[in-house]
């Protein structure tokens, strides 16, 4: 348990499908389906409406408790930037902020972003002016196919949120969780160290590359 | 009679040409490009990071619904009887299909269809419907189903599917008999998955009898024909988009039959559908097949190749055909035989993958190679060197070894310490795929705007960037200046994306569209200001060979025309067939060195570098060339080392269907890669541009299997080489 809320997890959402399901926050205007246990309220099993800071703006989607963010996301609030890709946390493709921080968001019930923050591919760059690291991603060819790229973006600014000029090391490991099938994984690094101040910047496989 | 400069730098060839009239001067080394040749960025590269390119798994609409297959647990089964009623009585549920009484021939083959409201519907309703199955027995290895009264997998013929057999055997054991060593050897490749991280899929809508299709494909005109097919219905009421794909490497050329089912429940409801595969399907819609690849080489003393005799099988699934290898080849052998087999199993079929054959085949190819090279006491690379015919490599061979540093290559097995370095290299061979057949719009306005189209898409090889440069080159202008559209059937034909054909046949067609364009716009021009408009042209954003200064939005200003269009093809031989030039060599040619540190403790391969040398005739784009062949690099690095299709060989039902146990390579697994594209004029068409899509994943595993094999002095004949095979080939040793 972490500010109150309890953590359901995905699949105890899924299993219990047809059933009510537990969640922490209480969508407004949701009556509960049953007494509910200590600071907690029992939802579902129809849709709720979940109210939260999507891009920086109010937000709201209505959805079933086993919706996922991610196709809350595309699905229903038409935010298709987000990749659905192997859908079990294992490619980072849907990744995500939720409170500023990077998320798979197919491991996130969209129920559970009630009154929190979503940030998305959509809302990294202000207007047409490009987030430095997709800046960097178009100028070293970062992107092929461009399936991975929202999700491998969102990881590198993640990065870039908290290290300035970071490694390749600390850059290897920040997109770790982010495949590519295509191979661009050398043209990330060499964004990312670019976007991050330029430690190195010409010493890489992408720059090393002629 | 005009004089054409082929080859490169070190080894530069003439031939004196006629060049047709109407068509453009063929490029050759004299050719002063301006933005060809140079880096650009890619042309969608924007909206990619931005992540408004819209991909086929993009497209919504308000009324959108969705559609999937329920998929059989069994290998080998008859569908006795499917029960869709409770799925039926589902609210939100629409259309169902039922495929009652057919033959389940592998885990995963569907057996009932459903489209509902919403994706949660459709999970509900497809696990309400209730499926009877006859179980039969199944086989799923090469192994299994030759077994003497082995279940068949197609009713009335056996699981053997004897391939073609190529060469003279007796000739080859003549060579055998006349050489100093020989070597017989058994190597061993995987089941590879294509991992599309975009699944394969469609979106698709009916407007009265008309059908929109947005497809994930490498063929955007295959899905249209293949549509019209299916309905009936002729192929101008279907129109195919494909804005962005994200990724095919040659397993979707469909329609397939989830979108033919996705486009009858479009039909029945009058709403638009989609289906597009979950990751566990995705990993059903085709595979690189395995092999199992008897080889016999011999060589002399001198290192001279002498009988290469390869026997080969391996399954490509429930498809006949299609397991072939590319062993032998490359190198010059005085006798060369094979025979290749393709073996039925209870399995998902093989599909086109990445140079399909190659990577295996010269994994084997290349580990006799060295072998050979072992058993004489000769340096590997001296080796090929010695009996490689193409001049391109040889010089590949060069500009490699200095970058890996080859000299620092030890005898193998000779590292101390428990984690020891190991060097090795291979080779690919890939032929010139230039296809006619393609067509490019070219548009100029009176404004100035350039307009560049064609119906085929871009799977993230950068066709888009490839059409403007070369229009933009043809036209004395910059990337920046034109506009390109691709990915919609209604714009002019271009072939799929497959056996790297795109950019050698792209590239004539749009050259000769902003040529005539070009042309008509200058007659425009000399019809208002004087002048011959054969002696002019467009360089630099300006009209040259005109009686005054004009720039060319001034130009366009003088249509006498709301615009000009043209359409471009690729020029043949005036009287039918063939290239207009001569070749250089008339295929391409790519070397890689890998340099690996092998843990002997753990077993584990970490590849340190690979430097990858590569030709693709003319380079477009260094950039976006580079990305290729990192790209290919990577693949087989990820083919060399992880992954493999793993089936219960109880149930055929696969094992490692995601991404957590069926492992592709990720950002830590990374060596350093240097990749060198290698310009060669290669004549042939008017841009001399050459295939470069699938060469450059061919080598890398067999340069990492003998990189593995120098740094331990013991050869895993195997892929992928995991640590339990090392562990395995090392024995009690450390």
């Amino acid at each position: 348990m972490e500010d109150g809320r309890i953590r359901v997890t995905r699949r105890d959402v899924l299993r219990g499908a047809g059933a009510a399901a537990l969640v922490g926050a209480v969508a407004a205007g949701q009556e509960p389906a049953a007494p509910p246990a200590k600071g907690l309220a029992r939802v579902g099993p129809g849709a709720v409406r979940v109210p939260f800071t999507l891009n920086g703006a109010a937000a709201e989607v209505s959805v079933e408790p086993r919706v996922t963010l991610l196709d809350a996301l595309r699905d229903r609030l038409d935010l298709t930037g987000t990749k659905r890709i192997c859908d079990h946390g294992a490619c980072g493709g849907c990744t995500v902020f939720l409170d500023g921080k990077p998320v798979n968001s197919c491991l996130v019930l969209a129920v559970d972003v009630s009154g929190r923050e979503v940030t998305t591919i959509e809302g990294l760059a202000k207007g047409d002016d490009l987030h430095p690291v997709q800046a960097a991603f178009v100028k070293h060819d970062a992107a092929m196919c461009g399936f991975c790229t929202p999700g491998m973006v969102m990881s590198c600014a993640a990065l870039l949120s908290v290290t300035k000029n970071p490694t390749e090391e600390q850059i290897r490991r920040a997109v770790a969780g982010n495949l590519c099938r295509c191979g661009t994984y050398p043209h990330v690094f060499a964004a990312v160290r670019e976007a991050g101040g330029g430690r190195g910047a010409d010493g890489g496989a992408g720059e090393a590359a002629r | 009679m005009s004089e054409l400069r082929l080859g490169f730098p070190d080894n530069e060839r003439k031939a004196d040409v006629e060049i047709p009239p109407g068509t453009p001067p063929p490029w050759d080394l004299s050719t002063d490009h301006k933005v060809v040749g140079r880096e650009h960025t890619r042309l969608d590269a924007v909206a990619k990071v931005t992540g408004r390119a819209k991909y086929s798994y993009d497209i919504r609409f308000k009324d959108l619904i969705y559609a999937k297959f329920l998929r059989s647990p069994h290998a080998h089964a008859k569908v006795k009887r499917v029960d869709l009623a409770n799925a039926k009585a589902m609210k939100g549920v629409l259309y169902t299909e039922s495929y009652e009484g057919e033959t389940v021939r592998y885990a995963g083959q569907h057996v009932a269809g459903v489209a509902a409201e919403s994706e949660e519907i459709l999970d509900d309703a497809l696990r309400a419907i209730v499926v009877e199955y006859d179980v039969l027995p199944c086989v799923t290895t090469v192994e299994e189903a030759s077994n003497e009264g082995a279940p068949g997998v197609i009713e009335g013929r056996g699981n053997l599917e004897a391939g073609r057999e190529q060469g003279n055997l007796k000739r080859v054991q003549d060579a055998h008999d006349e050489a100093d060593i020989v070597v017989d050897a058994e190597y061993r490749t995987q089941v590879q998955t294509h991992s599309c991280l975009e699944t394969h899929g469609s979106v698709c809508r009916w407007d009265g009898g008309k059908l929109t299709v947005w497809s994930s494909t490498q063929s955007t005109f295959a899905v249209r024909d293949g549509m019209a097919r299916t309905f009936g219905i002729p192929q101008s009421d279907v129109t195919v988009i494909t804005e962005h794909m994200g990724g095919g490497f040659g397993s979707k050329f469909g329609p397939d039959a989830w979108d033919q089912f996705c486009a009858r429940a479009a039909r029945a409801t009058q709403r638009p559908c989609r289906a597009m595969l979950d990751r566990r399907e995705e990993h059903l819609a085709g595979n690189r097949p395995d092999s199992i690849q008897k080889c016999r080489f011999s060589v002399k003393k001198d290192g001279t190749l002498m009988g290469a005799e390869v026997r080969s099988q391996g399954t490509s699934g429930n498809a006949t055909g299609g397991a072939n290898v590319y062993n032998p080849g490359i190198y010059r052998f005085r006798a060369a035989y094979s025979k290749q087999d393709t073996v039925l199993t209870h399995a998902s079929s093989g599909r086109a993958f990445r140079a399909p054959g190659h990577p295996q085949g010269v994994f084997a190819l290349e580990g006799m190679i060295d072998e050979l090279a072992e058993a004489i006491g000769m340096d590997p690379l001296e080796l090929r060197r010695k009996n490689d015919p193409n001049p391109v490599r040889l010089k590949e061979y060069e500009i490699g070894a200095k970058e890996i540093g080859w000299h620092r290559r030890k005898k193998s097995g000779s590292d101390a310490g428990p984690v020891k370095r190991g060097l090795g290299m291979a080779s690919a061979r890939w032929g010139h795929n230039a296809r006619p057949g393609a067509e490019v719009r070219c548009t100029i306005g009176r404004d100035g705007s350039v307009i560049l189209a064609n119906g085929s898409q871009d799977i993230g090889t950068g066709t888009r960037t490839v059409i403007g440069l070369v229009g933009a080159e043809e036209l004395g202008l910059g990337l920046d200046d034109v506009e390109v559209r691709l990915g919609n059937t209604n714009d002019p034909y271009g072939h799929g994306s497959g056996g790297s054909v795109t950019t050698p046949s792209i590239t004539p067609p749009t050259r000769a569209a902003a040529f005539e364009a070009k042309r008509e716009l200058l007659r425009h021009v000399a019809a208002a200001v004087g002048g011959d408009p054969d002696a002019m042209d467009l360089k630099d954003g300006k009209v040259t060979g005109a009686p005054r200064e004009l720039t060319f939005k001034q130009a366009c200003g003088m249509l006498a025309v709301d615009q000009v269009t043209a359409l471009g093809r690729m020029e043949q031989k005036p009287g039918g067939g063939g290239h207009l030039y001569p070749p250089f060599t008339g295929e391409v040619a790519g070397v890689q060195f890998a340099e690996v540190e092998v843990d002997t403790r753990t077993g584990v391969v970490r590849v340190v570098k690979v430097v990858a040398v590569q030709d693709c005739g003319l380079v477009i784009d260094p950039l976006t060339a580079r990305s290729q062949i990192h790209g290919g690099v990577i693949q087989g690095i990820s083919y060399a080392l992880f992954e493999e299709r793993i089936l219960d060989r109880r149930t055929g039902d696969q094992v490692n269907a995601d991404f957590l146990g069926y492992k592709i390579a990720g950002a830590l697994d990374m060596p350093e890669i240097v990749s060198i594209p290698f310009s060669v004029s290669q004549g042939m068409t008017t841009t001399g541009v050459s295939s470069l899509g699938e060469p450059p994943t061919v080598p890398t595993s067999g340069a990492i299997g003998n990189a593995v094999a120098n740094a331990l002095g013991v050869r895993i004949r195997s892929l992928p080489i995991t640590p339990a095979k090392v562990l395995a080939a090392l024995g009690g040793v450390r």
